[in-house]
């Protein structure tokens, strides 16, 4: 088992990848608070409170976005369980480590404790450090409830309301597209070569076997791309991706667009310093 | 005998092409005519040359030697870059690849099926209700907003044939189309390819598939090593054994009856391996 742990973590991990993906996708066509706008409006709105939160300067205030965040979340279907594995934690640890430092770094008047002890933290040092990671988790988690509540493919297209150009935003629909293709491959290799692996394998056939995978697998995609191509201009692509758009504003979404600025105007406003 | 067959003035013409990849040689020589309205079938064994003859076909490559001329018209990098008729090309001839995941790169059905469409300039209002209702003929209005890669191999396939038949082309070029499909959808896609039998449209199949060959096809050309050997009626060929022996698409079986140990050509097609002594 020891030996052969490059496969077994590989297939596991791309299950998981494959499994994240689908429940994700679920979870979009759910019907919830975010999935009921339309997704230029989700789009929009999440920036706009994401900007906030990164201009307050006031913890109170981005704690309020946070609020608002795991709100949204919660009527959005996204279970909180989720958010706490995937960024909360996550955010703490890496954030955290980035803003130990500015804890004893940053001058101003030194922390003391009830019985008189200075400690070598500055107030002005944890006021940054809570800060940053205050901006930081709640920024994550506006974001993780957009993508969790939004098809990828639907958050494609909706970056075309800000005016990013066609082929970029079909250049990135079709990575996503091709890298669960290209991600099921690999993981059919894995399978193979653990169907036809006896014992355990050294660390050298361990890397020489991940080396030839992703040999292959760059092969495989450079073919799988030329195809691609073809199959395009099979049907009249020349260069020019054209693209439908079906998007439709209601009132509901108007509502939704408008509740969104007022939330984040007014968390600018009240953050400033 | 080059496999020349012509009914009427050809859609196709293919004269002494030859095409390789990479100095591996795919086709060799090969010619044939396709009359407007034939239903063509390419019978060939794996690496025969049926798949790159079909991208020529499509213009998608272009022969190393010899011509393929499209209704008169040269087919040669310089023509295609005329818009005027590449896009006029396009919306007259589709091409089904063996593969769907090549074809479907758009991130749902419905874009898929509206990409070809979109790319002719339709106007939108007229993209929507072609793709809607092609949705519908092929049976798979109810896989509008999915994701491609969510889908079963044999609602691939029907997506992928659906993108290329929205555009209503007067010629389908096929590329393994029964491939991945289970027996079911096997036969509504030759109930499909049965009901452009009769009508204008020319359809050129690429396949090795013995037993869907009368079904699909009133003509058969036989390829082997990217060279036309045969061509001819579906009976004609089908019953010649040496012939599809040598094309590789029946194999010898041996057998014993008694003490007689003796062998014939076998082809899968037939339901029972009966066969006269």
């Amino acid at each position: 088992m020891t030996g052969n742990r490059v496969i077994t973590s590989t297939l596991v991990g791309l299950a998981r990848t494959f499994a994240h993906a689908l429940a994700a996708e679920d979870l979009a066509r759910q019907p919830g608070l975010l999935q009921s706008l339309d997704p230029r409006v989700r789009l929009t709105g999440i920036f706009l409170l994401v900007l906030a939160a990164l201009l307050a300067h006031r913890i109170a205030v981005i704690a309020g976005l946070f609020v608002v965040a795991v709100a949204l979340a919660l009527f959005s279907h996204v279970r909180l369980a989720t958010l706490a594995v995937r960024v909360w934690l996550v955010v703490l640890l890496f954030t955290g480590i980035i803003a130990l430092p500015a804890l004893f770094l940053t001058p101003g008047s030194f922390l003391m404790t009830s019985s008189g002890t200075v400690l070598p933290i500055t107030i002005q040092g944890l006021n940054s450090a809570v800060l940053l990671i205050a901006r930081v988790e709640t920024a994550a988690t506006l974001t993780t409830v957009l993508v969790l509540t939004t098809p990828w493919m639907a958050l494609l297209k909706s970056f075309r309301a800000f005016l990013i150009p066609q082929e970029v935003v079909m250049m990135l629909a079709m990575t996503h597209r091709y890298i669960f293709l290209l991600a099921e491959t690999a993981a059919q290799m894995f399978e193979s070569r653990q169907s036809r692996t006896v014992g355990a394998l050294d660390r050298t056939a361990q890397r020489h076997m991940a080396s030839r995978t992703a040999g292959v697998l760059l092969s495989k995609s450079i073919e799988l791309s030329n195809d691609v191509f073809l199959a395009m201009q099979s049907r009249g692509f020349r260069g020019d991706a054209r693209v439908l758009t079906e998007f439709r504003m209601r009132t509901l979404d108007y509502l939704g667009l408008i509740a969104f600025l007022t939330v984040g105007i007014a968390a600018v406003w009240a953050g400033r310093s | 005998m080059g496999g020349t067959f012509v009914s009427g003035p050809p859609i196709f013409e293919v004269r002494d092409v030859s095409f390789a990849y990479e100095n591996i040689p795919a086709l060799r020589g090969t010619s044939l005519c396709i009359a407007p309205g034939q239903s063509v079938a390419l019978l060939g064994a794996n690496g025969s040359g049926k798949s790159t003859l079909l991208r020529l076909l499509n213009a998608l490559c272009f022969p190393s030697s010899g011509s393929v001329d499209f209704c008169g018209e040269p087919l040669t990098p310089n023509r295609l870059r005329d818009e005027k008729f590449a896009f006029s090309f396009r919306r007259q001839v589709g091409l089904v690849f063996q593969n769907p995941d090549v074809q479907l790169f758009n991130p749902t059905v419905f874009d898929e099926v509206a990409f070809g469409p979109l790319q002719m300039g339709w106007t939108k209002a007229e993209v929507i209700a072609r793709v809607n209702s092609t949705l519908d003929t092929m049976g798979i209005a109810h896989l509008r907003d999915r994701a491609p890669y969510r889908l079963s191999g044999g609602e691939k396939k029907r997506v992928a044939l659906a993108s290329v038949i929205v555009l209503d082309p007067e010629v389908l070029l096929l590329d393994e189309p029964t491939s991945m499909l289970d027996p079911r959808s096997q036969s509504q896609l030759i109930d499909l390819i049965q009901n452009w039998k009769g009508t204008s449209k020319t359809v050129v199949t690429a396949t090795h598939q013995l037993e869907i060959v009368e079904d699909i096809a009133e003509r058969v050309v036989v390829l082997e090593q990217g060279s036309v050997i045969a061509a001819g009626a579906p009976s004609e060929i089908l019953s010649n054994g040496e012939l599809l022996l040598r094309a590789n698409l029946v194999h010898a079986h041996r057998h014993k009856h008694g003490d007689m140990v003796h062998s014939h050509p076998h082809l899968h097609s037939h339901a029972k391996h009966e066969h006269e002594h």
